[in-house]
């Protein structure tokens, strides 16, 4: 019997290790499109041949598009495009990097909690249900009224408002993960607890908290857009998408492109976002589904 | 069983707290193992036998509660600190699970899992364990060893899977090896080969082997010795040749009787044992398995019979009626 087993798994050869390629559809490839550019601009906004952002032209105020002004000029003058780019800088730092700190301490977190149970669980669980009652706008008044306003301070609050969701991604993916006799299979060789949420369910848990991390980013940049168009985000000479809309407020009626297209690009990247995280999830998913 | 059992469970019993009330899922079992031997375990399913294999592990839910001693080569395992368990467990005791498709991690390729469990016990070097990882491979005949180990589970069949995780298990060189129903969830055709391989391996390493399962057949002609499990206890315990000729407790003739025959005319009628286990939550008086056995009478009712020793020490049994007859059928 043994014999006839190998016979056939030498012509079945294990060549180089081949994967399906799934179609990802043109509104994947739009939305990664869109992202690199704007990632692109944002991380060479100090090479490309741009109009200083806060030089101000009293007498170009709400120009139209022009060869010069490929965006026209805002209410004082300053070049739209110009503004544009340098408030994508700002959206995307705060939009990427708050979720980092969600998910690197609501991860651990949750792993923590769903492994090792307990009061431990209660607590972390606890914590974070007084965290997730707290309304995050007065939350985020009373931080930057405290702290200061600054990229800084915006960026922790907002990872700390994501904490909870990522804990509880984390910890419902461990809660299942840990039962599955792989982790007893690892107990039963020796692997130390460490071992097993670093080697063994960190990499399990991974594929789910990264979909949402993409999640988080969108949710971001419409949380920082809120907080800047409410005077709560970075400080004023310094532009980003949501204090653009909030300026572009006032001539509404005159030059309604002045909030129209800052609030575009955060539909455009929010919604690239969203498609380039449903994308990697639903490819994630049916291997999970299938193990 | 000759010079000093490797293993010894003695009086352990296994109790889990449910919301339906305590269950006893091993009740006062005592076995032993020596070096080299082989171990069946049979008995249905929520008879305890997982239960038992977890706790020589020391590997039980966290509010099981286990009496007795689990003692392995002089060390009583249930009074050992954490530290030097993790290093037994893996080293010296090692466990190769029913489900393969569960038992290895899925998004971790199967180098990756072989070759850091021998750099953790073995403190091998990253090249050295790669070459033993492959070595491995090939003794447990999965063919292209280099190829694999660079493939995820989900890329090998079940039967290749199972291969994997007993190399697993062999890759630092156990004293015993726990197989816990090591083929249910395999082919039929498949399951031959495993069980052989592990007789092989056995047979190479001079490991001790606790096999686990529900079917009669893995165990005659594999185990010196069998012990037969219902709700929680022992009920008959015999070197295999003496059981298979001579055996005693009503349930295990009817495990036996209901192990389909190959001769048997098409559409015959498989013969179950009627009835189901009792609820271990809801301990019964008397023999656990009277209300399923036809011979019970009276006493059968009214008292739990205990081990009693039958031709030679070595066959015990737990039965007011056993069957004297024997049962014609050789191992």
């Amino acid at each position: 019997m043994a014999t006839l087993d190998l016979g056939i798994d030498h012509e079945l050869a294990v060549g180089p290790v081949r994967r399906t390629r799934r179609r990802l559809g043109p509104l994947f490839w739009a939305a990664a499109v869109w992202t690199v550019l704007i990632l692109a601009a944002a991380a060479l906004v100090g090479v490309l041949p741009l109009p200083s952002p806060s030089d101000m032209d009293m007498l170009e105020r709400r120009a139209p598009m022009s060869a010069l002004h490929w965006l026209g000029t805002d209410g004082l003058g300053r070049d739209e495009l110009a503004r544009l780019i340098h408030g994508a800088r700002i959206s995307l730092t705060v939009g990427l990097c708050a979720p980092v700190i969600g998910i690197t301490i609501g991860g651990a977190l949750g792993m923590l909690a769903g492994y090792f149970r307990g009061r431990f669980e209660s607590l972390v669980v606890g914590s974070m249900d007084v965290l997730l009652a707290f309304p995050p706008l007065i939350l985020a008044l009373a931080v930057t009224a405290y702290l200061g306003q600054s990229l800084l301070n915006l960026t922790c609050i907002l990872g700390a408002l994501g904490i909870p969701a990522f804990m509880r991604v984390a910890r419902a993916a461990t809660l299942t993960l840990a039962r599955r006799e792989f982790v007893i299979a690892a107990q039963a060789l020796g692997a130390t607890h460490a071992r097993i949420l670093l080697r063994e369910l960190l990499p399990n848990v991974l594929l789910p908290l990264l979909a949402f991390f993409l999640l988080g980013v969108a949710v971001t940049i419409v949380a920082e857009g809120a907080l800047s168009f409410l005077g709560l985000g970075v400080p004023p000479p310094i532009s980003s998408w949501g204090s653009m809309i909030g300026e572009g407020r006032e001539s509404l009626e005159i030059a309604p492109r002045l909030a129209f297209l800052p609030a575009i690009a955060m539909f455009l990247t929010v919604l690239s976002f969203n498609l380039i995280g449903d994308t990697l999830r639903a490819l994630t998913d049916p291997r999970q589904g299938a193990l | 069983m000759t010079g000093p059992a490797l293993l010894s469970v003695e009086d352990v019993s296994v109790d889990l707290p449910t919301p339906r009330g305590n269950l006893r899922a091993v009740d006062h079992i005592d076995l032993a193992i020596g070096a080299g031997r082989t171990l069946g375990i049979v008995g249905e399913s929520g008879c305890g036998k997982t239960m038992l294999s977890r706790a020589i592990l020391q590997l039980l839910p966290k509010k099981a509660k286990l009496s007795g001693r689990v003692m392995f080569e002089g060390q009583d395992l249930a009074r050992l600190d954490r530290e030097r368990l993790r290093k037994l467990r893996g080293r010296s005791i090692a466990v190769v699970f029913q489900d393969p498709m569960t038992s290895l991690n899925p998004v971790l390729t199967i180098g990756t899992q072989l070759i850091e469990t021998l750099q953790e016990h073995l403190e091998l070097d990253g090249a050295a364990a790669k070459r033993r990882a492959a070595e491995l491979l090939a003794a447990v005949g999965i063919p292209a060893p280099e190829q694999r180990l660079a493939q995820y589970p989900h890329q090998l069949s079940g039967g290749m899977r199972q291969r994997v995780a007993i190399a697993i298990a062999l890759s630092c060189e156990p004293k015993l090896l726990i197989a816990d129903e090591p083929t249910t969830a395999l082919d039929v055709t498949i399951q031959a080969q495993i069980l052989d391989l592990l007789a092989r391996e056995q047979r190479r390493r001079h490991m001790a082997m606790i096999i686990i399962t529900h079917d009669l057949g893995v165990v005659a002609g594999r185990a010196d010795e069998v012990a037969v499990m219902y709700a929680g206890r022992v009920v008959e315990r015999a070197p295999t040749p003496a059981l298979f000729k001579n055996m005693h407790m009503p349930y295990t003739q009817a495990l036996l009787a209901a192990i389909p025959k190959i001769d048997a005319a098409p559409h015959t009628p498989l013969p179950a044992i009627p009835g189901r286990p009792p609820d271990p939550t809801r301990p019964i008086q008397g023999c656990s398995f009277s209300p399923r056995c036809r011979y019970a009478a009276g006493l059968c009712h009214r008292e739990k019979p205990v081990l009693t020793v039958a031709e030679s020490p070595q066959h015990q049994f737990a039965c007011f009626h056993p069957i004297l007859m024997t049962a014609g059928v050789t191992a």
